[in-house]
């Protein structure tokens, strides 16, 4: 960052609170040690918000956690300074003891930190305001009855309702989105200098995101703190930051104003990590999304009027009541050889949809029809068990979770290999020679075979598991939230490959996802799903750029566009 | 502003990892890229060093056991009127002649008899200048190895097979204490393993049942643990041994035994593989076993079982000590194992009133001591197994 960078008139309120010099963190592992953080300096001034931005494993959240002398054993800070400028007055964090007085003095009082996970980072056995309470009793002289008014007053500004009732509720009554709300006002209760936010919105729906992210910049342009947001979306970056360090394996490979990171990377990993991002903003090039669509022909899947109701106890006298309806009365058609996206916030029931589908869970009522290679009719709720096999071996499914996936006590050999032992097509040496083909055709070195999934990579681990859904020949792919779980970087090739292998392969995807942008880039056509209805249904480009629903426009419109000279989220949409 | 020329400091070389410096004598590159479980959790329980000295302890115990013959100096049963309740003799590698020369030969003090003027009691006194010569692998007492071998070999004991020899004292019939635990590791170690593998069968076979298919299954299967686990154990097993016939042979008793305290031993085991087969069933990889078109027993078999295992192996070593505890317990009160069998916790029985105590405390102290050693170490090593049993996880 550049002395003549910094407009004029920010120069008054642009005090440096913290620095940090030549920080660097070491995790001594059994066989080697890890440089977790190398060398990183970085400055925090009054007023204005630092994006950390980098992919999982590149050390960003550590060092986040190193300013309050968090970094879990066995990590330890090995050099480097870290000064803390309040009131005139200088700290160096690195020299303090963890646990010190000094130390607890920090935590919370001038630094205030917001968690990733909002599910876990609040107790479940305390009321929130007793936890905000406690937070600045911690810090600050007051009695009960001030410390309620104050909870009560925080509350307001984080735009929860009724504050005054929500004091006394718990944790589990919270939304995702309610809960990081009272997390911030928790970590704004002692009205700290600095604000440290990790990860603040990976674990929320998109328009939850919006409004927690235009939240916390409001407050902190509001109260002229120093924010440090960790983060891996150059969409959030876009959306937020005023300064950016990208970090890579432990350094801070290119630092800069917002738009000199995006309009100006010089760093080719920078330059990398924004064309991944901006590859998926954009429609994929007309090669590799072939226009032999055809609506003539008959589809090879579809839907109607599928339901499934949970929770739904038969009474005690009579009668049945559902208590949610995940599926509500949904038709859709997947035609050959097309990408269908779903697209949904958690809870719009499109998990549960790719489920029905596949049967894993039996639909409360509606029908699947799917039409086999020889174009029979088949009524996929009504196959036998043994039916259902022949049904599972051309309708295949892609996990999300790379690592929950693969049977870790399996070879990659025997993983992939497994379907094709099963149904008895190969054995032996051509076994062998097939899993071979699967890996080499999803990109894994078939020399790789013997090795087990922990010594493979996220995106690696996918591959394997595209190649075992490959390995039966089938037509249909379910991807539920298959690229989710990835980097960004490693996200595009993963798509890339899957539409690699539908135009060699004839395959139909259907695809689940929450990101929009991923589903834009990937599918055909799109159906939106909102509480288990889908409300709007079509062309991709058209759904994500000219929707015509009002809760698709919401949708679209919050999510974090990467171009800060276009901020998308200021002008979103409520539905 | 001096941030960005630091950068510079470090050219744009393209890094294609996290940085690491391997330890010295370790080797990043050799990872466990074809390392099965068993492997990855070996290395995790190798680095717990007191799981590791604890599961030394418990091979020693049983390696005694399997050659309890040839390492006990004498047979279990010899008992000798002359020497009741003699003390222990330490070992003496030196004697020291009339001359005053030193001269290496290991051996043991002889006895006396002394009478207490008042009580009129006699007692044993080691007499230093009495000496009773040992040595390794020498030939005492004939017995047959393992009941095959017949063999007169013992590791340890007097080069005269006469002399007596009490390294850790006598009882009240004159019986070697040391060869008597000895023999009775064999008997209280092996009841554990036996009791278990009875409990395995029932534990896994039900616990796995109950939680892969749920429903009335699990119902049932989990109200008669919890009846089992609802009943007092002391009275109940006092109970069912109370109804063993006095008339039986030794051997026979040692297998109902077992069976009783195994009997209700299972519950527990049953509970852990339940909860696991519970957790496992909806995990993304058995579900994607059955979308392979896996049959169930494939997929219990397959990919259930083997991911259970380890978590079984660490449970079961858990539950080895209280199947000592209890055997040694029934056996002390009475009603376990019955002389002439020896285990640990009929050695106890002979120190049961507060006189043999205070005349012979070492008929306490050694086979308590063998109970808790044992105890300690399979917990030890049990916790380390658990530790150790699922290496996916970090």
């Amino acid at each position: 960052m550049n002395a003549q960078n910094i407009p004029p008139t920010q120069q008054g309120q642009d005090e440096v609170i913290l620095s940090v010099a030549h920080l660097s963190i070491d995790f001594a592992l059994r066989t080697h040690i890890l440089h977790a953080v190398r060398d990183v300096s970085l400055e925090l001034r009054r007023g204005r918000t630092l994006c950390l931005v980098g992919e999982s494993g590149s050390g960003k959240s550590v060092t986040a956690r190193s300013l309050l002398r968090l970094v879990d054993s066995p990590g330890k800070i090995v050099g480097g300074t870290i000064m803390l400028n309040i009131d005139g007055k200088a700290i160096d964090v690195t020299a303090l003891r963890e646990g010190s007085r000094q130390m607890l003095a920090l935590r919370g009082r001038r630094i205030g930190l917001i968690f990733q996970e909002p599910m876990s980072s609040l107790s479940p056995v305390h009321t929130i305001g007793s936890q905000i309470v406690e937070a600045l009793r911690l810090h600050r002289p007051l009695t009960k009855k001030q410390a309620r008014a104050e909870t009560i007053e925080l509350l307001r500004q984080v735009e929860i309702p009724d504050p005054d009732k929500m004091l006394d509720r718990y944790t589990f009554e919270f939304s995702g989105g309610m809960r990081q709300r009272a997390m911030i006002a928790m970590a704004l209760a002692c009205n700290p200098d600095i604000l440290i936010a990790d990860e603040p919105t990976t674990a929320l729906d998109v328009t939850t995101q919006a409004e927690i992210l235009d939240l916390i910049k409001r407050l902190q342009v509001s109260r002229g703190m120093a924010m440090l947001l960790i983060t891996h979306d150059m969409g959030v970056v876009a959306e937020v930051a005023d300064d950016v360090c990208v970090m890579r394996y432990g350094r801070i490979v290119e630092r800069g104003p917002v738009d000199d990171i995006f309009h100006n990377p010089q760093h080719p990993y920078t330059k990398h990590l924004l064309a991944s991002t901006l590859k998926l903003e954009g429609a994929v090039d007309a090669t590799a999304k072939p226009s032999t669509v055809s609506m003539e022909v008959p589809p090879v899947l579809s839907v109607r009027n599928l339901s499934k109701g949970f929770g739904g106890r038969g009474k005690w006298f009579g009668g049945k009541a559902h208590a949610i309806r995940a599926v509500d009365d949904v038709s859709l058609d997947l035609y050959p050889g097309e990408n269908l996206g779903i697209v949904g916030e958690s809870g719009s029931g499109k998990t549960t949809l790719g489920r029905l589908i596949l049967r894993t869970i039996e639909p409360s009522s509606g029908t699947i029809t799917y039409r086999d290679r020889e174009g029979h009719e088949v009524d996929v709720t009504a196959l036998s068990p043994a039916q259902l096999r022949t049904y599972h071996s051309e309708v295949r499914l892609i996990f999300q979770d790379p690592f929950a996936s693969l049977n870790p006590r399996m070879t990659v050999r025997e993983i992939v290999g497994d379907p094709l032992i099963v149904s008895g097509r190969a054995q032996g040496r051509e076994l062998q020679e097939k899993v071979g083909e699967l890996l080499a055709l999803v990109g894994i070195d078939p020399a790789s075979m013997e090795r087990y999934p922990h010594a493979f990579s996220g995106g690696q681990r996918q591959r394997i598991g595209i190649a075992r859904a490959m390995a039966l020949d089938p037509r249909v792919i379910v991807a539920d939230e298959a690229t989710s779980a990835l980097d960004v970087s490693i996200r595009s090739q993963i798509l890339d490959l899957m539409l690699d292998l539908r135009r060699r392969l004839g395959l139909s995807f259907l695809f689940i996802s929450h990101d929009i942008s991923v589903v834009r880039y990937f599918c055909d056509r799109v159906a939106v799903m909102h509480r288990g209805k889908v409300v709007e249904i079509g062309d991709a480009e058209q759904v994500c750029l000219h929707p015509q629903q009002r809760y698709t426009q919401t949708l679209i419109s919050a999510v974090p566009n990467p171009d800060p000279r276009n901020k998308r989220m200021l002008h979103r949409l409520r539905f | 502003m001096s941030l960005n020329e630091a950068l510079e400091v470090h050219p744009d070389e393209e890094e294609t990892g996290p940085a690491i410096s391997p330890l010295k004598g370790m080797d990043v590159t050799t990872s466990n890229a074809v390392a099965g479980q068993w492997k990855l959790i070996g290395q995790k329980l190798i680095r717990q060093r007191v799981a590791m000295a604890a599961g030394i302890i418990v091979l020693l115990l049983y390696l005694i056991g399997a050659f309890c013959e040839f390492l006990a100096p004498g047979l279990p049963e010899t008992s000798r009127a002359q020497y009741t309740y003699a003390p222990p003799q330490p070992i003496e590698l030196f004697v020291t002649d009339a001359e005053g020369n030193r001269q290496f030969l290991p051996h043991v003090a002889g006895y006396k008899i002394e009478v207490d003027p008042v009580a009129l009691r006699r007692s044993f006194v080691v007499d230093d200048t009495k000496i009773v010569p040992i040595g390794l692998f020498v030939h005492g007492a004939a017995y047959k190895l393992w009941g095959v071998i017949p063999t007169d070999i013992h590791l340890i004991g007097p080069l005269k097979k006469t002399d007596p020899m009490y390294l850790l004292g006598a009882d009240r019939l004159g019986r070697d204490l040391l060869s008597r635990l000895i023999y009775g590791t064999r008997i209280s170690m092996s009841i554990g393993l036996v009791g278990v593998a009875i409990s395995l069968l029932l534990g896994v076979a039900l616990g796995a049942l109950s939680g892969y298919y749920g429903g009335w299954v699990d119902t049932l299967v989990q109200r008669v643990i919890e009846i089992i686990s609802a009943i007092p154990t002391i009275p109940l097993w006092l109970g069912l041994a109370a109804a063993i016939p006095l008339t039986w042979p030794p051997a026979q008793v040692y297998f109902i035994i077992t069976l009783i305290v195994s009997l209700l031993g299972w519950t527990s085991l049953a509970r852990e593989v339940r909860g696991r087969f519970l957790s496992l069933r909806d995990d993304d990889f058995v579900t994607a076993a059955r979308l392979d078109g896996s049959t169930e027993r494939r997929i219990i078999f397959r990919h259930i079982l083997p991911s259970l295992t380890s978590h079984i192996l660490a449970v079961v070593t858990l539950a080895v000590p209280t199947m000592i505890v209890a055997e040694t317990s029934l056996s002390f009160l009475g009603i376990g194992l019955k002389p002439p069998v020896v285990s640990w916790g009929v050695l106890l029985q002979d120190a049961q009133n507060i006189r043999t105590v205070a005349t012979a405390p070492w008929l306490l102290i050694w086979p308590s001591l063998a109970v808790v050693v044992a105890v300690l170490s399979f917990n030890f090593f049990g916790d380390g197994l658990r530790d150790a049993a699922d290496p996916y996880n970090t």
